[in-house]
């Protein structure tokens, strides 16, 4: 895949810190008018142009997130005077999706979690291409790859509203003080920091063998910093085999890891026992066994939600460190914000998509807590706390090297499946990590079969 | 049911039908009598409709369309002919599904109508029958999926999580010694006196060492809250005399950091109770354990070269118990929660068969003198022989399509061990290979397994009606 390089410059608004609602909304009918209505006077028609439409939103949050989007939701229909509808759809969008459109009772605006989604939903030609004003808020706030992601066969149509960054190494301040040590630099720095905590009594990385998931997570990371993004991508579109020196040499960094019995929570074995819950309790639970766990920005969530620990105090976190001498990987995902064409009110929900590619709609919800923006127009300060704000910088600073989930790209079989492809190989490389080109060519094999078949 | 012989007459023909006479039927002979029969028939057809119109579209339909489903690719557009079915043969994990669904057929049903059979005897004798037979029977009313999680935390290797392992670390540790520093190392080419790992996981150092000299061993991995209570700060080597080796065995790791490896530093602790010996050619000549301050001494050595060793025992891992839920261990653990869910249904049909049986045959045979594993064996499992069979069909049926126990029980990393065609069929169509071409072939397999002992059954029936 070809990448623009360099990112452009958000465009900074005026904006009044004084009364952040007041300001926020300010800022909005600025932006608004700005590039919707070519920057005339704000009148009060204007303020209620969407009044008696109504926008139905479908995404996969439940539960606090779902409470926190609504607040999203709201800001946009007080601006806006359009009513708004909130559908969850549970993990399987494209099922419940594709049922809403043959009943004839399409969504407006649906979040989608995964690129392979919206690919999906593109080639069925379920999607409205997004306005230019989108486009424009977009290329101005958005680091190129985002746009990239929610882009498909030259059309821009997912607009990345939330993302996640999974390229967090969490540990435990105490383990690291009682050790001595302090976060590392760089890859090789991070196994003498595991040597070091393991002389201490402490096992150094508790690793979650037992999902599969995890294992590509740390794979990715690896290859993204060492192989660099451009073969990143090419590997993710199964462009070059997984048997490319480039993998077999990932593979080996990463089994200097997984092979030494003293940096791995319980060696190979007692790590396929471990599921992830369980691999973050066993560094942020009462009877800590190990002294850091790799894993996305939602460990905090499990920390300060099922271990009663504090973020930031008793937990945290440093940034992939970058392997041989490349550059920190930052590995990410997000939802992404999509237009039906058979939505009833589809030009009412493009508006709202318009809103959500302002930095004032990433406030709202970031000022609630349990999100991340790539969007680089909105003031850090909206982070209600130390370690979310340290997230968000990464996320934003890496600008346009941030990569999606490699395995979330790959056809279920190879990169989703429990107990096969992907999952399955990186497991029993876990368990006996002595041989990588075999590792490879494994994987070649299965990514193979579930390319041909996809 | 037949048809031929119409003993009642038409009750009233209220018109006469307009329908052709039936094929083979002689022209014109359109008699009272055939239109009898076919009013018959149509009688039947209209009873029987309702039935046939289920049947086919929730059996046969499903089943056609899948046979026509396994000839295509994963998307269902191009006919790909045979080769579902010569991947399906190629394809490891279908063969260890094969394999393991095998495994399951010849042991589960045995073992099932065994277990049932003993026990169904057993319950006769005893007072509380009742109530035990409830007992045994409760297992059926639990969800195979809540069997699957309770027994996937049985089975668990965490002795704190799995009570069997439980059970096992705690009989294992009345019987042997925990080791007294589990998963700690020595500190290998550092200080004065390097020592080296053994194969056998003990270490030691270079056979160089006379009597009269010191030595320190670092030792690190030592969580700080497994550090004895009783340790005191590490002494520097005691002074060693006349055929003495002494020296002192320390944690080489100062909290927060900081010291020098291979160096007894302030702050650093020794580790009492740790066994160390006196090697001399390969032999141990000297045992001694550490006091309080890590310090030891190894007295009455003759003149010679040792090396001082401390042996594996150390710092053996302790045991683990058993891992139920590997990949030489899943299935059986499977088959075991299949049995605990199914032994009780088995025993209560066995035991109405019991109940039915002849008591005068039983009572002749004592009269005779016939002991009661005879009266078993030659006369209760003849007579049983229809319950038995009947038990042992249902559950080689049952067997085939067994899918929640072993989706829920196997984790992640050993279902592919653990794997069964139903399992396997559901993977590959939706689980993830998203190929139902495939997985009709898989569903095709199933039903050809299954349709002899479905015949069997069906036979069986028949003729015990007849």
């Amino acid at each position: 895949m070809h990448r623009t390089t360099g990112s452009t410059r958000p465009t900074r608004r005026p904006r009044r810190r004084s009364a952040a609602t007041a300001g926020a909304a300010a800022a909005l009918l600025l932006s608004l008018t700005a590039t919707a209505c070519g920057g005339d006077a704000t009148t009060a028609s204007d303020d209620q142009k969407l009044k008696g439409e109504t926008i139905t939103v479908a995404g996969v949050w439940t539960g606090v997130e779902q409470k926190n989007f609504k607040k999203v939701m709201d800001a946009f229909s007080e601006k806006t005077g359009a009513e708004m509808k909130f559908v969850s759809t549970g993990d399987n969008v494209s099922t419940v999706v594709g049922s809403k459109i043959q009943g004839g009772n399409a969504p407006d605006v649906v979040f989608v979690p995964q690129v392979g989604v919206l690919e999906q939903f593109a080639e069925k030609g379920w999607l409205k291409p997004l306005s230019k004003e989108v486009d424009k808020l977009a290329g101005d706030n958005f680091a190129p790859v985002w746009k990239e992601y929610g882009t498909v066969d030259g059309t821009f149509y997912g607009l990345y509203f939330k993302a996640s960054h999974k390229s967090t190494v969490w540990y435990s301040p105490e383990a690291f003080e009682q050790a001595g040590v302090t976060p590392p630099k760089d890859y090789d720095e991070m196994l003498e920091v595991g040597r070091t905590l393991s002389d201490s009594g402490l096992a150094a990385f508790s690793v979650a063998g037992e999902a599969g998931w995890p294992l590509t997570d740390w794979f990715e990371n690896v290859y993204l910093s060492q192989a660099g993004p451009e073969m990143y991508d090419k590997l993710a579109a199964h462009e070059i085999p997984w048997t490319d020196p480039s993998v077999v040499k990932a593979l080996t960094t990463l089994g200097e890891l997984f092979g030494d019995k003293e940096l791995v929570e319980g060696g190979g074995s007692g790590a396929l026992n471990t599921d992830f819950p369980e691999s973050v309790e066993k560094v942020f639970g009462s009877d800590p066994k190990a002294g850091m766990v790799y894993e996305g920005d939602f460990v905090a969530g499990l920390i300060s939600g099922q271990f009663g620990k504090k973020v930031g105090e008793d937990a945290k976190f440093f940034p992939f460190p970058a392997v041989d001498g490349g550059k920190p990987p930052v590995v990410g995902g997000g939802d992404a914000a999509v237009v039906l064409d058979e939505g009833k009110n589809a030009n009412a929900g493009m508006e709202f998509v318009e809103f959500l590619a302002t930095p004032e709609a990433a406030r709202v919800w970031a000022e609630a807590g349990g999100f991340l923006s790539p969007n680089e127009a909105l003031d850090l300060n909206a982070y209600q706390d130390e370690t979310t704000r340290e997230t968000a910088k990464s996320l934003v600073e890496a600008g346009d090297t941030v990569r999606f989930d490699m395995s979330d790209q790959a056809p279920a079989a190879f990169g989703g499946t429990q107990g096969a492809g992907e999952w399955k190989i990186l497991q029993d490389f876990l368990r006996d990590p002595s041989d990588p080109k075999a590792t490879a060519e494994e994987l070649e094999a299965a990514a193979a079969k579930a390319w041909k078949k996809s | 049911m037949s048809a031929t012989a119409p003993a009642v007459p038409p009750a009233s023909a209220g018109g006469t039908p307009p329908a052709p006479p039936p094929p083979g039927a002689p022209a014109g002979a359109d008699t009272p009598r055939r239109r009898a029969q076919r009013r018959r028939r149509l009688v039947a057809a209209l009873f029987l409709l309702p039935a046939l119109l289920l049947l086919g579209a929730l059996v046969v339909y499903p089943i056609l369309f899948s046979i026509g489903r396994s000839l295509f690719d994963a998307s269902g557009t191009r006919f790909v002919g045979a080769d579902n079915y010569v991947e399906m043969f190629r394809d490891p994990s279908t063969l260890k599904a094969i394999r393991n669904t095998t495994i399951w057929v010849v042991i589960t049903p045995a073992v099932l109508t065994g277990l049932g059979l003993i026990l169904a005897v057993l319950t006769e004798k005893i007072r509380w029958a009742t109530a035990f037979k409830l007992l045994m029977f409760m297992p059926m009313a639990i969800s195979f999926l809540a069997a699957g999680i309770i027994f996937r935390i049985t089975y668990e290797q965490d002795p704190e999580r799995g009570v069997l392992n439980a059970v096992a670390v705690g009989v294992h540790d009345v019987f042997a010694d925990r080791p007294a520093y589990p998963g700690a190392r020595a500190r290998e080419d550092a200080g004065e006196t390097p020592v080296t790992k053994d194969a056998d996981g003990s270490y030691g150092t270079a056979a160089d060492l006379t009597p009269g000299s010191t030595v320190s061993l670092g030792i690190v991995g030592v969580p700080p809250k497994e550090v004895p209570a009783d340790a005191e700060p590490a002494a520097p080597a005691p002074k060693a005399g006349d055929g003495v080796l002494a020296g002192t065995v320390h944690l080489d790791f100062v909290p927060g950091g900081g010291g020098e490896p291979g160096r007894i530093d302030s702050g650093e602790r020794g580790l009492p109770g740790m066994t160390v010996q006196a090697v001399r050619d390969g032999k141990v000549v000297g045992e001694t354990t550490t006091a309080a301050d890590g310090s030891f001494r190894l007295t009455g050595l003759a003149d010679g070269s040792y090396a001082v060793r401390l042996p594996a025992s150390n710092f053996a891992e302790p045991y683990g118990g058993v891992s139920w839920l590997g990949p030489a261990l899943v299935t059986p653990a499977i088959i075991a929660a299949y049995l605990w869910v199914w032994t009780g249904f088995a025993m209560v049909l066995i035991g109405a068969g019991l109940a039915a049986m002849p008591r005068d045959v039983l009572e002749a045979a004592r009269m005779d003198g016939a002991s009661e594993w005879q009266i078993f064996r030659s006369i209760t499992v003849p007579l049983l022989a229809p319950v038995l069979t009947v038990v042992f069909v249902t559950q080689v049926i049952n067997v085939m399509k067994v899918f929640d126990l072993v989706y829920i029980i196997a984790p992640g990393p050993v279902l592919q061990e653990a794997n069964v065609l139903a399992v396997q069929m559901w993977l590959v169509s939706f689980g993830g290979g998203n190929n139902q071409g495939l997985g009709s072939a898989i569903g095709v397999l199933l039903l050809l397994l299954v349709v002899p002992a479905m015949i069997f059954n069906i036979r069986r029936f028949r003729r015990s009606q007849s």
